[in-house]
């Protein structure tokens, strides 16, 4: 790297702070301006050791982001620019250790409204070490064709439009970050474009100031002249024109100050930059214009004509030779990102997944359209919220309290039962809650609460085909089929199922019709005719009375309903309900502390073939 | 966010409270509602002869008749409530004489100067003994000591040039509050001795704000007085108090409220050269405000800035009035993203857009702006307001020219 320049073409840098956007556009232009090197070595990210992914060119890297600044330095000794992002709280502290890093050389400052004495600090540790400070307040600076610091200059189209991908012949120095992106457009438009600019921070003690990169220019000799604009407040400019006097600045240089409008306001007005105030009389803007015309500093009327200046300047310097016009540089052509292109509506995309129930993109979530506040405003409840969700429409109140009533009798059916012993071994196996419901759950299957699903299709396809319920029990015994829905262990026509009972009481009171569930209770009467406990079960009644339910009104077409009932929606109706008495009986386990099970041996046959 | 001035009496109070020296200082505020009597009874001094001054950032008093010498407590409360009778003419300045500093009247000989400014790299410790009214005209007395930022001033260093033991050791003791508190500015002038006893007669302070966030306590309550004249509307000071709580940056100041051209501009750079540009095309007397916003501030507080000026350039009706949303090539300020909040306030004000005959130029570049330059335009034929839109390749100054017809 040449003395002159801060950084080049194989600059690395190390970012402080997680700013992956800013590292992407740095990692865009160095794609731009074929670096073969990423700029960006490492990140530094207090929170968080990861890998982040960017593009570089078309492809993805990964960049190692490390906790520390000290472990991204050790790791990556060749990075010698650190580009700071920490906040005006910690910038300090962030700052100091950089400038205290030996592999270190360049630490720019982005962070606004650090205190002053803190930043003098930092000048004066940056001058004892021999490193050099751009900002604070500052978006930093770019060396076309080479280097770019964060977010400086914009996106791809503007460095493409400035002609930031490769190097000019001007040099530029500014305060405002904003500015300084503005002259760099100024310069393409009417010169070849930049060699390199900076912006020194709007501050009132710059890390780096004016001279200090103009001293820089004035060595470089791909610079053939200089364009600066000065803010009101502060004496850099005379230090410019001693610089002049002394032969140290010897390169055109196009400056303009600005803030002469001042003289407008009767008291003291702070501006944007915390340095730009008016002091004193030759503080001003008149007074330092003035001063710089003076020691031969080509200086515009006003900011209206800084383009023409330049324009005059690098037509007079193309015409003594001392610039050559180049032709430009092909651009690679540069890929649009998705997302930019989408939201400009330049390209489609298909999609990989389909969504019809629900969308959680805007405020608060849609349930088949309706939010969840005029969910609760209705006052509906969770038996709604099935009806939206897995029907995709609200269903009438004899339909949603029916889905609350089976949640309710079918919540739990004591710890006996398969699926609660499942549940309760594995949560006395010590597994977490989540693995020792999903043991319960995967218990339900034809023969354990499964049998609704298949109680629903057969009974379904008997009514459907106008059997009747004698023809229905023949068809069944002549194919050696158990009629899913009819019979119970324990419970017989002596000893009814309360929980059968309270369910066809609720169809015949509140359903329009309950042809299924009639047709159900003419084949139980066959059925018990045989054994008194062959009786309509709690799942063959949640299937006919869900069968009278599919066929009551208008809601659903015969095709819908029949998909329904393929689709096995019943079965879900009994995994919801019994997950909670299933959690229940996990509870129960962990707050008894009950240790592992093991089944007695004395509760086995073993019969293990003996060899001989 | 920068250097401010305070008022004397804070200055003093935050000084003796904090200064390691043997220091009391006698003083009273008199502010806008205070009560006399409530003074007169906290403060013994008060029954001695007196000094009485404004204490609101105004420079050379003496000069300006604004000091009154050895008079008693009554004597001070008259020529106060003469003083604040009514507006004031200071230099350039015309303001309302509000908040007066009471202290003790010492008769002294000797006036001493003492004064530290803070520079890049050193804080410069000035100092003479020949201090008081003329010290600028014997300035060529006045010692200078360079302490470098992360050192203290020791009383030898004072000592080497001026040779008076109490002084020497109050300067060194000042010189570690200056730096403990984050002045930038202080100047005592005169400093007088009375036996061993130092009185600070007249004090400059300043303070760098943005070491708030982590001096508060130690400020204990500092006030940052507006310059004298600059009174504050209620306005600057809603987009003072959305600014103090965003990192983004807004601002805005009132110049005119019956004027013509109103901006409304991106970035603290570009801000000012579009100021000086309206002021260089002859039209300085017409401009209506000063402002900024900048640091990519969210959709909400751009719409409550663009709401807050749309609000001050459609209440008086009359002349046909220019609106410059300008502003340079952003680096990475999303544009559109920006302009979306100044497109829900055009929204709000249409009809006083409409009879204020306001049309609005916009220049702007960077992220986005090209749709943001669209979305501006189709909002101007929406709301049937002229909007004319330019990006980065007409010159950012050039709309005003084109707004203002030069």
């Amino acid at each position: 790297m040449n003395d002159y320049d801060l950084y080049d073409k194989n600059t690395q840098a190390i970012i402080y702070g997680s700013q992956v956007n800013a590292v992407q556009r740095m990692l865009d232009f160095d794609y731009l301006c074929g670096r073969e090197k990423p700029s960006v070595a490492a990140i530094v990210n207090p929170n968080r050791e990861s890998l982040v992914k960017v593009f570089f060119s078309q492809h993805e890297i990964m960049v190692p982001e490390y906790k520390s600044l000290e472990k991204a330095a050790a790791e990556h000794p060749e990075a010698h620019v650190m580009i700071n992002f920490s906040s005006f709280r910690s910038a300090f502290a962030t700052s100091k250790e950089a400038l205290e890093t030996d592999s270190i050389k360049v630490v720019v400052i982005i962070a606004e409204g650090i205190p002053e004495r803190d930043t003098r600090k930092l000048i004066a540790l940056a001058k004892k070490n021999g490193k050099t400070i751009v900002g604070p307040a500052t978006v930093g600076g770019i060396k076309a064709g080479g280097f770019k610091i964060g977010n400086t200059a914009g996106k791809i189209d503007n460095i493409i439009a400035s002609k930031l991908f490769r190097p000019g012949s001007v040099g530029v120095v500014s305060k405002s970050g904003g500015l300084s992106n503005e002259i760099y457009n100024i310069v393409a438009l009417n010169a070849d474009g930049i060699n390199e600019g900076v912006a020194i921070g709007g501050d009132r003690w710059p890390g780096s100031d004016y001279l200090d990169h103009l001293l820089r220019y004035e060595t470089n000799p791909d610079i053939k002249f200089m364009v600066a604009l000065g803010e009101i407040g502060g004496r850099d400019e005379y230090e410019i024109i001693d610089a002049i006097k002394a032969k140290k600045i010897t390169k055109p240089l196009i400056m303009w100050v600005s803030g002469t409008c001042a003289k407008m306001f009767s008291s003291g007005v702070q501006f944007g930059h915390a340095g730009a105030a008016s002091g004193a009389d030759e503080e001003s803007a008149q007074a330092k214009n003035q001063a710089l015309r003076e020691a031969g500093v080509i200086v515009p009327n006003s900011f209206d004509d800084f383009g023409e200046k330049v324009k005059e300047t690098y037509e007079r310097l193309k015409a003594e030779g001392a610039i050559k016009e180049e032709e430009l540089p092909s651009v690679p052509k540069f890929p649009v990102p998705l997302k930019e292109a989408l939201s400009t509506g330049m390209v489609r995309k298909p999609t990989s997944f389909t969504c019809t129930i629900s969308d959680d993109r805007g405020d608060e979530p849609v349930y088949a359209g309706y939010t969840i506040s005029e969910i609760l405003e209705k006052g509906w409840g969770i038996g709604d919220v099935i009806s939206l969700l897995w029907f995709k429409r609200p269903l009438p109140e004899f339909a949603t309290k029916f889905f609350e009533l089976v949640i309710v009798v079918s919540a739990d059916h004591g710890p006996a039962v398969s699926g609660a012993h499942n549940a309760t071994v594995t949560a006395r196996a010590g597994k977490d809650m989540v693995s020792a419901l999903a043991s319960g759950l995967l218990t339900i299957g034809p023969r354990f609460g499964g049998a609704i699903n298949d109680a629903a299709i057969y009974f379904k396809e008997a009514v459907d085909r106008g059997l009747t319920a004698k023809e229905f029990v023949t068809e069944m015994k002549d194919k050696g089929i158990n009629i899913p829905g009819i019979g119970h262990r324990v419970k017989s026509v002596q000893n009814p199922d309360k929980r059968v009972e309270i369910l066809s009481d609720y169809a015949k009171k509140n359903f329009p019709s309950t042809e299924y569930l009639d047709f159900a209770r003419k084949v139980e009467a066959l059925t018990t005719e045989k054994r008194n406990n062959l009786i309509l079960n709690v799942d063959g009644c949640i299937a006919v009375v869900f069968l009278d339910l599919l066929a009551s009104g208008n809601v659903f077409s015969e095709s819908e309903s029949r998909e329904i009932v393929k689709l096995g929606y019943l079965n879900g109706f009994f995994v919801v309900a019994r997950s909670i008495g299933m959690i229940g009986h996990i509870m129960d386990q962990y707050r008894l502390k009950k240790g592992l099970y093991r089944h007695p041996t004395d509760d086995i046959l073993y019969d293990v073939q003996k060899m001989d | 966010m920068a250097q401010r001035g305070i008022r004397e009496w804070d200055a003093k109070r935050l000084i003796v409270d904090n200064i390691d020296f043997p220091l009391t200082h006698d003083m009273a505020l008199i502010r806008p509602h205070s009560d006399i009597d409530e003074i007169r009874k906290e403060h013994s001094f008060l029954s001695g002869k007196l000094v009485a001054k404004p204490d609101m950032l105004v420079g050379k008093r003496g000069k300006h008749n604004l000091v009154l010498l050895n008079k008693d407590f009554d004597e001070c409360v008259e020529w106060v409530k003469k003083k604040r009778s009514g507006p004031v003419r200071i230099g350039p300045a015309k303001g309302e004489l509000t908040h007066f500093l009471i202290e003790p009247f010492v008769p002294h000989e000797q006036e001493y100067y003492v004064a530290i400014q803070a520079e890049r790299d050193a804080d410069v410790i000035f100092i003479s003994d020949q201090g008081g009214v003329d010290v600028e005209a014997n300035w060529d007395k006045v010692k200078e000591i360079r302490v470098p930022v992360d050192e203290l001033l020791k009383e030898e260093q004072v000592l080497e040039v001026l040779k008076q033991p109490v002084i020497a050791k109050f300067a060194a003791a000042l010189h570690k509050v200056f730096a403990d508190l984050d002045f930038v500015y202080l100047e005592i002038n005169p400093i007088v001795l009375v036996g061993d006893k130092v009185h600070m007669l007249d004090m400059v302070a300043k303070l760098d704000d943005t070491a708030a966030y982590r001096s508060k306590e130690k400020w204990d309550g500092v006030a940052f007085p507006a310059a004298f004249g600059s009174t504050t509307t209620p306005e600057e000071r809603y987009i003072n108090e959305l600014d103090s709580k965003t990192g983004a940056s807004l601002k805005l100041k009132v110049l005119n409220p019956e004027g013509r051209v109103w901006t409304m501009v991106a970035g603290g750079g570009a801000s000012v050269v579009y100021a000086d540009t309206i002021v260089d095309l002859g039209f300085g007397e017409e401009m209506a405000n000063y402002g900024e916003y900048s640091g990519d501030p969210n959709q909400e507080l751009t719409y409550e800035y663009a709401k807050t000026v749309l609000d001050l350039m459609t209440r008086h009706p009359g002349k046909p009035k220019v609106l410059l949303i300008g502003g340079g090539i952003a680096n990475f300020t999303d544009v559109a993203k920006t302009f979306t909040g100044i497109i829900m306030a055009l929204k709000d004000y249409r009809e006083k857009l409409i009879e204020n005959q306001v049309s609005i130029f916009v220049r702007r570049g960077g992220p986005n702006y090209k749709e943001g330059l669209e979305r501006m335009e189709d909002t101007g034929k929406v709301l049937g307001v002229p909007v004319h839109v330019y990006g980065p390749e007409t010159h950012m100054t050039r709309i005003i020219s084109m707004a203002l017809g030069g």
